[in-house]
């Protein structure tokens, strides 16, 4: 059994001082059912991404709290949690609910509101991604753990800040051509060089920022969708793999495993390769994570990531555009929205719907989530349905 | 806010003393401690160990923006360190000529006080490293 995703929604990613978490994910979801044309009376289930409402705004229950909201009890309403790629999980979820056959109309919601706590209280619900007890307790910080990274790629590749710069660069040129983005400003290569150190070598402006927002979308079974006349993108493969919460623990420290191994299996599930991918959302949330994406998804070899970027080959007219939304980085990243919102860039480039940032002749395209330094890793793949 | 007290004291075995596991089915060290070999699963067989006490520097990083009850040390370095018998740790580096911490560095722990105080008055104490001159 195909799943298409028949509809998209999301809300402009920003610090929406005006608007609620439950207005946020409402606005979303309606998009999306609008934008499929069905009714919400004809959706069964919802599964929707979220991380740390609790410590965030206090509210847990989600699930039950979007299904209340969207007026559309009884039905089941299930929340997913992995950190940051909550949203990743809620999509997968979905498609293994049409898959499984039980269901043939399934919502997918992700939703973070962030922005009403310090800097600091965000930072220690974030905290929460990674090995609180070992980690954490030890001063890690997110940004710190993703520098122990870079460092590492740094000393066996030679890898530059000035490459990792690059890919802020060309994330915020990209946002620019997207409306829903939360930076509309183009900054440079020195921009980001003079910025303040967070964790070396990491800088303010590689990293992603704190974000409110709402990403949705609706899934149908190939039959259903076929029955009803819905248009959509299918999804080939959705693939998720897990590795060691601490990040002292893992094998290697230049790459993320769990993103390599949902890679090939979703490659394989697919039947294509990398090469076959025209476009890649990946999960950008500090530069040097974009650089081990693009090597662990296979589109550049191990170690050239960088130079890659630096070379433009990830831009908009590149041999492979990465983020072509302008990513985590400079779209935002309400982080459990995320995972889902980069499904909606992927539905908006294969119907052909992204406008100014319209990647040439995208059939095939790939999403890439993950929650927190690596501990878990969704990699979704996408092709235009043809009913 | 959370009472931190029962969390740290369980931790001091492993805070004071860097005392992980060992399997002595596929001879692997574990730190901190696990109760089951991920290895080996029910065909594993850890036993208690305390971790040799010097290694070296895998990846390191300065922390410029701390969290919450570390202001008082930032910027301070934070290290992953590959022990002598192959388990790794994440700790700070203290008392350190900044020069000298670098990739495949050897350090040695030391015992400090961590953190600030909590909201619960809590002190934590535990490992930190340094680099051997």
């Amino acid at each position: 059994m195909r799943v298409v995703i028949v509809g998209a929604g999301i809300t402009k990613f920003a610090e929406h001082w005006n608007k609620s978490f439950r207005e946020l994910i409402v606005e979303a979801a309606v998009k999306a059912i609008e934008s499929s044309g069905l009714k919400g009376e004809q959706i069964e289930a919802i599964y929707g991404g979220c991380m740390a409402s609790g410590r965030l705004i206090g509210q847990e229950h989600i699930g039950a709290l979007i299904a209340d909201q969207l007026g559309l009890n009884p039905i089941p309403s299930t929340r997913c949690e992995a950190a940051c790629a909550s949203g990743g999980v809620a999509l997968r979820t979905a498609y293994l609910a049409i898959k499984s056959g039980l269901h043939s109309i399934v919502a997918v919601g992700g939703v973070e509101k962030m922005t009403e706590l310090s800097t600091q209280a965000v930072s220690f619900a974030l905290g929460g991604a990674g090995d609180q007890e070992i980690e954490l307790f030890h001063g890690a910080t997110f940004p710190s753990l993703y520098a122990l990274l870079a460092r590492a790629h740094m000393h066996a590749y030679g890898t530059t800040e000035e490459q990792m710069a690059s890919v802020a660069v060309k994330n915020h040129a990209n946002a620019l051509l997207n409306p829903n983005a939360q930076f509309h400003k183009e900054i440079t290569i020195e921009d980001v060089m003079n910025s303040a150190y967070v964790a070396e070598p990491i800088k303010l402006l590689d990293c992603s920022p704190i974000t409110d927002g709402a990403a949705a979308l609706i899934l149908a079974s190939e039959d259903k969708a076929k029955e009803l006349g819905l248009k959509g993108v299918e999804i080939l493969a959705s693939e998720q793999a897990s590795d060691t919460l601490a990040l002292s623990s893992r094998e290697s420290l230049t790459e993320l495993k769990a993103t390599r191994i949902a890679a090939q299996k979703a490659y394989e599930r697919a039947g294509i390769r990398p090469s076959d991918i025209d476009f890649a959302e990946v999960h950008d949330c500090f530069t040097i994570a974009e650089i081990l994406a693009i090597e662990d998804l296979g589109f550049f070899k191990k170690g050239e990531g960088g130079l890659a970027s630096e070379k433009g080959k990830t831009s908009l007219k590149g041999k492979i555009p990465i983020n072509p939304s302008g990513g985590l980085k400079a779209k935002g990243h309400p982080v459990g929205a995320t995972g889902v919102a980069q499904a909606v860039e992927a539905y908006m480039q294969l119907m052909g719907l992204a406008d100014k940032r319209q990647v040439k002749n995208a059939r095939i395209g790939l999403t890439h989530n993950v929650g927190g330094s690596g501990a878990t890793a969704v990699v979704t793949i996408y092709k235009r349905f043809k009913g | 806010m959370q009472n931190t007290a029962p969390l740290n004291w369980r931790r001091f075995p492993e805070r004071y003393l860097l005392r992980g596991s060992y399997c002595e089915t596929c001879k692997q060290a574990f730190f901190p401690s696990r109760a089951i070999c991920p290895n080996c699963r029910r065909k594993g067989k850890l036993i208690s160990i305390e971790m040799p006490r010097t290694g070296k520097i895998i990846s390191y990083t300065r922390v410029h923006v701390p969290p919450e009850g570390f202001k008082n040390e930032a910027p301070y370095y934070l290290a992953i360190i590959e022990l002598e018998n192959g388990a790794k740790v994440l700790s700070q580096i203290v008392d350190s000529d900044p020069e000298k911490i670098k990739i495949g560095a050897k350090v040695k722990k030391v015992f400090r006080r961590i953190a600030e105080p909590d909201e619960y008055g809590t002190i934590t104490y535990g490992y930190k490293f340094k680099v051997v001159e």
